[in-house]
């Protein structure tokens, strides 16, 4: 069997193990969909966020940083917590002793991010229309922007998930060590706070990080346009925001080619 | 010996960076179609052994060879010749059985049906219950499934039976002896004597990450630690025991002027040998 064809193997494998887990579901596929019911519900009779002379409501304004939020849960932490797991209770080992090939391995577990990221995207974006009202963009050009920040963004999280699984010295430690760093990602990039809200030093933390420029740029796709000079120094940033995530995309994959093995180091 | 072994150890040293010595220049050789015991204590560097020779592990020192290949470099292509089954059971909790080994079916070139090993296991009846709710003993023979789906050449077996019952045990006996009699040459790594004895054409015996001896299943230890042993009691209740290759002549010159009360002769069993030399 080709790599190409072992690697689909894979990817249907991978989803139905991802499926089964009722964790996993909760914690990363549905996560970012019922905090925007909940948020969209609590503050349903706030007055609506303004932005010069447009406002919108809280579904809408937390859309963005949801759908966010939800490529980096199913990127870096699913796949971060999936590896470091199966790394420890002998999958990994197992594996390695077959003619699998690496790359079918990664085949498999990007190609199942890429699927419930897909998944998880679309579901987030019907409830937040059907069921909240909130109007999705109509111009090309903002969903090629969309297009382009689920690619590279998705593309990021799986590397960094990939090399942070290299992390936790056990399995049963990795949710404990990577979940955290993901949720502090999200209340300081933007996803739950408004991140101009925030002070300087804290926004220059979080501007390091692949979240606040995935964030930012799918705010320049759902919100309306006047929402730009909310933003630092009043623009979305697109290019600074590809940039960083392109070079965390490269750094993610050194990272992953020193340092992922099949087998804990001999000791 | 006629042809090429199939795995060929020499002087092959593990030194682990804390500095403990598990493998101490060990040397043998297995035949195709053979199977080979290593027998030895807990700790004693059977599964180091093994480790360097299914490529998870390095070497110190030492030659290894595995159908002709160094382990060590060996490419991702010689892992479709082997079959390996761990010490320990992988996890893969989310998938049933029938799910698992079709899916491992798919990496190599010349799998076994799913049809035949899940008989062959006596795992039909639970072809579609996850792997999270099997037995110990049910887990273990799943992983002896993964190890021969791709009809390997050499199969390694580290601690197969560990947890099983006596019943159990006795179905693994059976199936491993249809997978020698279709000519793979088997590693097998235990610590139950009578599991030696009853699979192994040959075993070693390690402990302390040396080689103790190398020999067939009823010639280890040599043929000193088998000498019959004559036990009886005099008059008075005093034990008697002496070791002799002619125990009818030790016997009758004996009884000529005295009774021997509670006589019996033993052949040391692969045990008694076993604890003798570890000891």
């Amino acid at each position: 069997m080709s790599t190409a064809s072992i690697g689909a193997s894979r990817v249907a494998y991978e989803i139905r193990s991802y499926f089964r887990a009722p964790d996993a579901v909760f914690f990363t596929f549905l996560f970012p969909i019922v905090m925007l019911a909940l948020f969209s519900v609590a503050f349903s009779s706030a007055d609506p966020i303004q932005a010069g002379p447009v406002s919108v409501d809280y579904a809408t304004y937390y859309l963005p940083g949801l759908v966010a939020t939800g490529i980096l849960l199913s990127g870096t932490q699913s796949l971060g917590v999936d590896i470091a797991t199966e790394r420890s209770d002998g999958t990994l080992k197992r594996l390695g002793g077959t003619p699998l090939p690496v790359l079918s391995y990664f085949v498999g577990k990007i190609g199942m991010v890429l699927v419930t990221t897909a998944l998880q995207t679309a579901i987030l974006l019907g409830v937040a229309h059907f069921v909240f009202d909130v109007d999705l963009p109509t111009t090309p050009e903002r969903w090629w922007t969309f297009g382009s920040v689920v690619v590279l963004g998705i593309a990021t999280c799986c590397v960094l998930g990939i090399a942070v699984s290299a992390l936790p010295r056990e399995g049963r430690r990795a949710t404990a060590t990577i979940v955290p760093v993901v949720l502090v990602l999200q209340f300081i990039s933007g996803v739950y706070l408004p991140f101009t809200q925030l002070p300087d030093w804290l926004q220059d933390v979080a501007s390091v990080f692949p979240l606040r420029w995935m964030a930012s740029g799918m705010r320049s796709v759902f919100l309306p346009s006047e929402f730009e000079q909310a933003e630092p120094g009043g623009a979305w940033h697109l290019g600074t925001g590809a940039v960083i995530l392109a070079a965390w995309l490269v750094v993610g994959l050194v990272v992953c080619l020193v340092t992922f093995r099949w087998n804990r180091r001999d000791s | 010996m006629p042809d090429t072994p199939a795995i060929e150890v020499r002087h092959l040293t593990k030194r682990y960076p804390t500095g403990k010595l598990a493998v101490d220049d060990v040397s043998f050789a297995i035949h195709p179609g053979e199977t080979f015991a290593l027998l030895g204590p807990n700790g004693a560097g059977k599964s180091t052994t093994v480790e360097i020779l299914e490529g998870f592990r390095s070497r110190s020192g030492g030659d290894a060879r595995v159908l002709g290949v160094d382990p060590a470099r060996a490419p991702r292509t010689h892992r479709e010749r082997i079959g390996i089954v761990l010490q320990t059971s992988a996890e893969s909790p989310n998938v049933t059985i029938a799910e698992q080994l079709r899916h491992f079916a798919t990496l190599y070139p010349r799998s076994r049906s799913v049809e035949e090993l899940l008989t062959a296991t006596g795992l039909t009846d639970q072809r579609n219950t996850r792997i999270a709710k099997l037995s110990g003993g049910q887990r273990r023979r799943v992983d002896v499934a993964l190890g021969i789906i791709g009809r390997p050449e050499v199969l390694f077996l580290d601690e197969p039976t560990t947890g099983f019952d006596p019943e159990a045990r006795r179905q693994f006996w059976e199936l491993l002896g249809r997978v020698k009699a279709e000519g793979t040459t088997i590693l097998l790594t235990t610590h139950y004597l009578d599991e030696a004895a009853h699979l192994a054409d040959r075993a070693a015996v390690v402990a302390g990450g040396r080689l103790l001896d190398t020999a067939p299943i009823d010639a280890i230890g040599g043929a000193e630690a088998r000498t019959p042993i004559v036990r009886w009691r005099d008059d008075t209740g005093t034990t008697h025991e002496h070791r002799t290759e002619d125990p009818v002549t030790l016997i009758r010159t004996r009884s000529e002027h005295a009774t021997l009360h509670d006589l019996e002769v033993v052949r040391p069993s692969l045990e008694d040998v076993y604890l003798g030399m570890v000891a």
